[in-house]
């Protein structure tokens, strides 16, 4: 008892010095940030030794989502999350088929697998510039059909400014409950197979209930805007995201056949004797199986495609509403205009969304560590 | 009695000192001098000559010259700031002249007043009476201007305008008249390029449509921003708008001169750094293979922007600083820098046998105009407008919507304390 607890007490000294480095640098921080956001400091004078700070609220974040000025930033914040839809089933859907294909052991296999993954070691800025060049309006892929004796494509990768999908920002209210119901019919539906009852009763009811109440009534919310504002997801962007799937496809890539060849080879020999086709194997035995990677991809690249930044302002540069995106925002806000309640507001706007991505993670794994 | 008589003593040998200027600057300099400034590429042998002289003057000065790349001094701009809040100025930094200084910095109290060396060296004179006042407040000035450029300069080939049987507008009714006979012809009327050349090309067609004294008058808050003269503006830049390129947003404004240059637009609205450009870089003779006017409705007007150099409070040189200065506002310095920079000296006193034919015209032209401070490069409003005027064009871009703008742009103007 008493050598159990002299070795507790070590531990704890020996995770001391870090564990206050952290409260300070990772949490005091973001205090700090959030005690910001709700601030006035900005405008003329903030640069001053002793700004002059007082307490607004919320004001900041409502300003952000419904005031005047804030319609960069929703704008930007619509194409964040369709560059993270993009990206996500992009990269993992390219790199998971990148896999399969290296796990059928072809010739040149260690070849092939180093090119997939090379993209990885350049920098954002780098392949920025390259991809920039590549889709220049009068260049680069545009003109590839000449070769062959074809007119030039005039797609206007990164400078379109159609745009599809649109909504209107001042249904905002709508919106959000549209997309709250959403999310518990889909986890009822995860959960019906487990526990029919309990899915209805406290998932799929309410969630349905929530949608037709919005679908019927919805007209009757008040509005987040004064004056229609259309979002959508911009053709100018889909530049963007195909330099980012390049960049990344190849790291899926290299988790999922790290995840393949760790599957033994008996396994795959008992499918086969079952009589599972090659297909059958993937898609009821392998990619299963490799659930924690597909988690932990998508983690990595949806808090990648949170921040991006460096490949966005090589592509198009730093003021472009069709190619937006917050981290690019939040920095201009700040450091260019001098708006630093507004770049923390923003920063925090981000930091959840995040959260959004890792908690229900994290819950998941604190769970099944306490079930195991 | 025995300290308060040591204490006057102290006074009195400080006082002689700072009264005998000549003696301390007889004193040969040494140490360092970081110089901090965005001007790299075809800018970096205009501050080299600066350079130069600085270095024969004071041969013991080690010259760090801290240059951080990016146009208009987007990157330098943030890192200064990062530099300046975590108590590391450099010695000596470019800034814009005008509101970005003085709404940023000398608000800030963080800025010397060089007044003092502007009576010592005789600049109040030399410098025009509206420059000083522009770079000043009633509490002194705050920096020594290097050059002057002018904004509102509408570019195009007079053998190509030939061809085409047209002449450079002279109003924008004009420009509209001639505008569909060139798309016609398949040529683009009005080259644009990224996000800041639209903010540059609203200041010169808002210009037109305000005229100067209600330009003037927008800037002091006399005139609101969303009255109808103010939509009036953004509503005639939208239809500018019409008549540019629509893959302005992935160009630099290099290549939407290009565009002119090449015959596949007409006019390009950019301040006369283009100038340099098409001289230097394109070898075209000024005055026959290129051609200038204002740009339309803006004849008589001269929106000027400056760049300039200021004295951060706790310059760790600050000696080498002051002497930097002192070569920055000289008539060598000056003349030696912009016929390189191919822009004009701010002195009035300046040889122009040195500047070529365009830059000739430039600063006859300073002398008889009606200057006007120029919004996307710095002189009329502060940071916190501008960075929130580059969003607010954003959106413009996208939604054509001029009332909104507007009021977007009243909202920011009562934020930035205009």
């Amino acid at each position: 008892m008493r050598e159990a607890s002299k070795d507790r007490l070590k531990a704890f000294l020996t995770l001391l010095p870090s564990m206050i480095l952290m409260a300070i640098f990772v949490y005091g921080f973001i205090g700090n940030t959030i005690w910001t956001s709700m601030t006035d400091w900005g405008g003329s004078g903030s640069l001053a030794l002793n700004p002059e700070k007082h307490f607004v609220g919320l004001d900041n974040y409502v300003e952000l989502f419904t005031g005047f000025l804030g319609g960069g930033f929703r704008q930007d914040l619509v194409n964040a999350v369709y560059y993270s839809i993009m990206l996500l089933a992009g990269a993992i859907g390219l790199g998971m088929f990148i896999a399969i294909l290296l796990d059928q052991k072809p010739k040149g296999e260690d070849v092939l697998r180093t090119i997939f993954l090379y993209p990885m070691s350049l920098s954002f800025i780098v392949s920025g510039t390259i991809w920039r060049w590549l889709l220049a309006p009068q260049g680069g892929v545009n003109v590839l059909p000449t070769y062959l004796g074809m007119e030039p494509l005039n797609f206007e990768w990164l400078s379109s400014t159609a745009a599809i999908l649109e909504f209107n920002w001042q249904n905002l209210f709508s919106i959000l409950l549209y997309v709250a119901s959403f999310l518990l019919i889909m986890t009822g539906l995860f959960v019906f197979r487990k526990d029919g009852s309990r899915a209805v009763k406290r998932w799929l009811g309410p969630g349905i209930v929530l949608g037709a109440g919005t679908w019927l009534f919805g007209g009757l919310l008040p509005e987040a805007l004064f004056m229609e504002e259309m979002h959508g997801f911009n053709m100018a962007t889909l530049g963007i995201i195909m330099a980012t799937i390049w960049q990344y496809s190849g790291y899926t890539m290299a988790l999922y056949l790290a995840g393949f060849n760790g599957i033994s080879q008996d396994l795959r020999d008992a499918a086969m004797l079952d009589g599972a086709s090659d297909a059958g194997y993937y898609r009821h035995v392998a990619i299963p199986m490799l659930k924690p990677i597909t988690i932990s991809a998508v983690i990595i690249l949806s808090h990648i495609s949170l921040k991006m930044f460096d490949l966005i302002f090589a592509m198009t540069g730093p003021d472009n509403a069709e190619t937006g995106h917050p981290a690019l925002n939040m920095y201009l806000t700040t450091f260019r205009a001098n708006d630093f309640a507004v770049g923390a507001a923003i920063a925090i706007v981000l930091f959840l969304v995040a959260a959004t991505f890792i908690v229900p993670y994290l819950i998941g794994q604190y769970r099944q560590r306490r079930r195991g | 009695m025995n300290k308060a008589f040591v204490k006057l003593c102290v006074v009195l040998v400080a006082a002689l000192l700072l009264s005998m200027p000549q003696a301390v600057q007889a004193k040969e300099l040494t140490g360092d001098l970081e110089i901090f400034s965005w001007w790299a590429g075809d800018e970096g042998p205009a501050l080299q000559a600066l350079i130069d002289i600085y270095k024969t003057q004071n041969p013991k000065v080690n010259v760090i010259n801290g240059t951080v790349t990016g146009g208009s001094g987007v990157n330098a701009k943030a890192v200064l700031k990062t530099r300046m809040l975590g108590g590391e100025p450099p010695d000596s930094f470019q800034v814009h002249a005008g509101q970005e200084l003085i709404g940023t910095w000398v608000k800030a109290g963080r800025m010397e007043d060089l007044t003092p060396l502007f009576q010592e060296q005789g600049w109040m004179d030399v410098f025009p009476k509206g420059l000083i006042k522009l770079i000043g407040t009633d509490k002194g000035i705050w920096s020594v201007p290097v050059n002057i450029h002018r904004s509102n300069v509408m570019w195009y080939i007079p053998a190509n305008l030939k061809k085409w049987g047209v002449e450079a507008p002279k109003t924008w009714d004009e420009f509209f008249a001639i505008a569909p006979k060139l798309k016609a012809a398949g040529v683009t009327p009005l080259a644009l390029a990224q996000n800041w050349t639209a903010n540059h090309l609203w200041e010169s067609v808002a210009l037109a449509s305000l005229g100067a004294d209600n330009w003037d008058a927008l800037w002091s808050g006399k005139l609101k921003f969303d009255s109808p003269e103010g939509i009036k503006a953004w509503e005639l830049f939208g239809k500018v708008l019409e008549f540019t390129n629509s893959d302005a947003s992935s160009l630099s404004w290099q290549q939407a001169t290009d565009m002119v240059i090449d015959g596949r637009a007409a006019f390009n609205i950019m301040g006369d750094w283009a100038a340099g450009y098409m001289t230097t870089t394109k070898k075209l003779v000024p005055g026959e293979g290129y051609g200038w006017a204002a740009s339309p409705g803006t004849t008589g007007e001269f929106m000027f922007l400056a760049d300039s150099f200021g004295l951060p409070v706790g310059s760790p040189h600050r000696d080498n600083a002051i002497a930097w200065l002192k070569v920055l506002g000289s008539k060598e310095g000056s003349d030696a820098f912009n016929p390189i920079k191919g822009s004009i000296s701010a002195r009035t006193d300046s040889d122009l046998s040195k500047y070529n034919a365009y830059l000739q015209s430039s600063a006859n032209d300073f002398g008889k105009d009606r200057v006007v401070g120029s919004l996307a490069h710095g002189v009329a409003a502060n940071e916190t407008f501008m960075g929130g005027f580059a969003s607010v064009m954003e959106m413009f871009l996208k939604t054509k919507n001029a009332p909104a703008a507007a009021k977007a742009c009243q909202q920011l103007a009562k934020k930035a304390g205009i």
